[in-house]
């Protein structure tokens, strides 16, 4: 790292785009290596790059703003981002970072006069099964207990540089709890190619068709479909893979990566074959920077074994080769067209649709766009035809679906549950009892009181793309609601009035009932917004933002009620809150 | 009739292929508020005032295409008080005090508003402080008004041809960036003549002199609705 050194010379910069093909696609690494060596992006080097790219100025700075990882103002040498997931929070996530600040002598959301370090909060890291968690220089660090943050505070105060921190630090465990087809299962690097090479397009298509395999990223929309509409359509076409996994308590992509990165590769490589693709990115979230140095390697792996590269599986015609991206900290980016802007070195913000990415994808190009899991399910299901995902599930609902379970149970961590396991089995499995509730499917999904416990897992009935939050019956719901709440606020792109204004007056609203100051006409006032939000935002963030409010509000009222002041109404104007902002400058 | 038709709440709209929902209504007379939508521009989609019920669903009537015998509807109570809480949250957002704005009378925002019977919101004032860019001659850049309908963006990229403006930021942080070496208006390049200056649609991006050469009374919509005189 070069940090602190003066922004001269263009050189690594030219270098840099040459490498990553020279267009705009070239901007996120770039930025990412910038933020690296200067632990900001100077508005000089904002004007380089820029001029290399031959982009205007202002979209490159569009860009470092939007992006919780990249800075245009100067950040410490040790640039720390604690999670403020709702579950890293009930795991003591607070405490934590007080401890850490408090030893640091830096209040967060600000940096130390020295200039050694700055802190401040993220969204959801991905590590809710051993938070708390954050973020050093863009390193992940779980398990965060007071023993830990004293051992980085002692390495910060005597500047020992991150390369030699202990490696023990950084450790992120597996915790695999329950294993079915898809993690059990073992795929010999270019078996199911071989496989698929021998059935043809036509016949994989049919065989994946067949198995009824739909998208493990949320939408459950079938994956034949969608790769056959891509095959159809006229272009230069791409795969892209959606790593991003970015809705708070999600984190079952991160160990597909970490153990089964053949498949996933696999996948995107059939996909590839399919529909005359020559290139696919992985877009992987930038809080999985430690996943990088592997993933790299595998795909170096795959060219030695000429499953990558031209001429795959020695065949004349196929080539095809897959390149990965870095996210730099923005929960929009998983939805696949601002996805899709981001590799293209544009604002992340969601596309107007019609047309759909298999059509007008990256670049304007038939795209195909699938979530990790999928990539891997179809990887299986090519080498071991469809009975592999028929076996189980529903009949809308085929095969099984890894869960991250987080939050109030004694075994957290990742679960594959045949679609149709009733909840009631899936909170035994992890050791949750007593519960206030579970939010099924993170934030954006929805909250399911005990009394639902027997409904089950399945797209037609509680459908997950991959979180299950667990809360215990000592939690206090509202706060849990307000954690919600800030998480959207935080996310919001900002490109729709609903979502951008409903989401940061739903935060406020939700917070001034927490403080005991709410009243009934805030209660009508969430209700209509929420109403506004699901039927007029832009994209799947603004419309499910209000979930949590809504959902809570129509299954507990009592809740909410008991906390309501007795007047009939209550001002919004918040004398301290107004106090503390006042010394703030935004 | 030859060609295709759908209805807006019950009457028949004739539409060629590939028009949205907003351009056929535009042709037939059909009013359906907007504030990003410019018929020039391509659509953006970011208001959301143009929401219409089509096919059981709430959908932006600028970025839908018409459908032959679709029923869309346009002028129910519910779209209407959807629209109302929309311009409200655009108020409450920005730092808009009417009265004191050159712009009042010719603001789109303040006329769509009126249209709506917005007289008051139940939303608290949001008060952002946002920076205020004086350093061109003719213009001044107030951003407290700005509502980030990226009319201006797409003027001075599409028609001016200069390219002067972006969104930055993110969430109720989002900004008008200004495309220039100093990122302020003054090194810009940006002129009177410019259409990013003409289409904007409230009084953040305005020229400085002649701000009251036509009396209040006697502007745009102060005499007919914003329904009537919209082009
Ligand atoms: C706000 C938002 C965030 C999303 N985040 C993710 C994500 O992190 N990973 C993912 O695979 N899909 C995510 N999606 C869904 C994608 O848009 C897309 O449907 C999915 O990647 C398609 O893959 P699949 O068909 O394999 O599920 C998100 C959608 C929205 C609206
Ligand atoms: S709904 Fe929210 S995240 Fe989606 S486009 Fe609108 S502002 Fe952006
Ligand atoms: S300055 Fe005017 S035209 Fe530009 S985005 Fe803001 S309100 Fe729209």
């Amino acid at each position: 790292m070069m940090q602190g050194a003066a922004p001269v010379g263009e050189s690594w910069i030219t270098g840099l785009a040459a490498t990553c093909g020279g267009d705009a696609t070239a901007l996120l690494p770039i930025l990412h290596e910038a933020q690296e060596r200067f632990a900001y992006i100077p508005r000089a080097v904002m004007q380089q790059i820029a001029r290399t790219l031959s982009l205007p100025l202002a979209q490159v700075e569009a860009v470092v703003e939007f992006y919780h990882f990249f800075s245009s103002q100067p950040r410490g040498r040790y640039d720390i981002f604690f999670s403020s997931c709702v579950i890293d929070r009930l795991r003591g996530g607070d405490e934590s970072a007080r401890l850490l600040c408090e030893r640091l002598r830096v209040t967060p959301g600000g940096s130390r006069a020295d200039g050694v370090v700055s802190v401040r909060h993220t969204s959801c890291t991905g590590m809710c099964d051993q938070g708390p968690a954050l973020l050093v220089n863009g390193h992940a660090i779980a398990g965060l207990d007071r023993e830990r943050s004293e051992q980085m505070a002692s390495l910060i105060e005597r500047r020992i540089p991150l390369r030699e921190w202990p490696r023990g630090l950084f450790r992120i465990a597996g915790n695999i709890r329950r294993s079915g087809p898809l993690l059990s299962g073992e795929i010999p690097p270019g078996a199911a190619l071989q496989r698929a090479l021998s059935l043809g397009r036509k016949g994989l298509l049919e065989r994946l068709e067949r198995s009824g395999l739909r998208g493990r990223g949320g939408a459950g929309f079938p994956t034949a479909l969608k790769w056959r509409a891509c095959r159809e359509a006229p272009g230069e076409h791409y795969v892209v893979c959606n790593a991003d996994e970015g809705e708070p308590g999600t984190f079952k992509d991160r160990e597909l990566l970490r153990r089964h990165a053949h498949a996933v590769f696999e996948g995107m490589t059939l996909a590839a074959w399919v529909i005359g693709a020559r290139r696919g990115f992985l877009y992987l979230r930038g809080e999985y920077r430690f996943l990088l140095q592997h993933l790299e390697q595998v795909l170096a792996e795959r060219r030695g074994m000429g499953l990558l590269g031209e001429r795959i599986g020695g065949g004349r015609d196929f080539g095809f080769d897959i390149t990965i991206r870095l996210g730099a900290g923005a929960y929009i980016c998983g939805e696949e067209s601002a996805l899709l802007e981001s590799l293209q070195g544009n604002l992340p913000r969601p596309r107007n649709r019609p047309p759909y990415p298999v059509t007008h994808g990256l670049f304007g190009q038939p795209t195909v766009v699938n979530n990790v899991e999928s990539f891997a399910a179809a990887a299986h299901i090519a080498l071991n035809g469809d009975r592999w995902l028929t076996a189980r599930g529903t009949e809308h609902s085929r095969g099984s679906k890894l869960l991250s379970i987080s939050g109030d149970c004694a075994r957290p961590g990742i679960y594959e549950f045949a679609f149709g396991t009733p909840l009631e089995e899936i909170l035994d499995a992890c050791g949750a009892r007593d519960l206030l509730g579970v939010q099924m499917g993170g934030p954006s999904g929805n909250w399911i009181t005990p009394a639902e416990f027997q409904r089950s897992l399945a797209f037609e009935d509680l459908s997950s793309a991959g979180a299950l939050m667990v809360f215990g019956r000592e939690r206090d719901l509202l706060e849990i609601v307000h954690g919600f709440s800030r998480f959207f606020a935080h996310e919001s792109c900002g490109f729709c009035t609903p979502c951008r204004v409903g989401t940061g007056l739903q935060a406020r609203l939700v917070e001034k009932l927490c403080l005991g100051r709410g009243c009934d006409r805030d209660l009508e006032r969430l209700r209509s917004l929420g109403e506004l939000m699901s039927a007029t935002s832009h994209c799947g963030l603004g419309q499910s933002a209000p979930n949590p409010v809504l959902t809570t509000l129509a299954a507990e009222p009592q809740r909410y009620r008991k906390r309501l002041n007795s007047t009939a109404f209550t001002p919004d104007f918040q004398p301290l809150r107004e106090l503390r902002s006042c010394g703030r400058r935004e | 009739m030859n060609g295709p038709t759908f209805t807006i709440d019950g009457r028949s709209v004739p539409f060629t292929e590939g028009q949205s929902i907003i351009q056929a209504a535009r042709e037939a007379g059909i009013y359906i508020p907007h504030l990003c939508y410019h018929p020039e521009f391509r659509p953006h989609g970011s208001c959301r005032l143009c929401v219409v019920e089509a096919g059981g669903r709430s959908v932006p009537a600028c970025s839908t295409p018409a459908v032959a015998g679709q029923q869309v509807r346009n002028r129910t109570e519910r779209l209407d008080r959807m629209r109302r809480t929309l311009v409200e949250l655009l108020f409450v957002e920005g730092n808009h005090f009417c009265p004191a704005c050159p712009k009042s009378g010719n603001c789109k925002l303040q006329a769509v508003g009126y249209w709506l019977r917005m007289l008051d919101t139940p939303f608290p004032y949001l008060f952002p402080r946002r920076e205020l860019d004086a350093s061109h001659h003719d213009v001044l850049l107030d951003r407290d008004r700005c509502i980030f309908c990226e009319l201006c963006v797409r003027a001075s990229r599409e028609v001016d041809r200069k390219n002067l403006f972006a969104i930055g930021g993110k969430g109720t942080r989002c900004r008008l960036l200004v495309n220039s070496p100093d990122g302020r208006l003054g090194s810009s390049g940006l002129s009177l003549g410019d259409r990013a200056l003409q289409v904007c649609p409230t009084g953040a991006l305005l020229p400085r002199k002649g701000a009251f050469h036509v009396p209040v009374g006697r502007r745009l919509y102060d005499g007919r609705s914003i329904a009537e005189s919209d082009e």
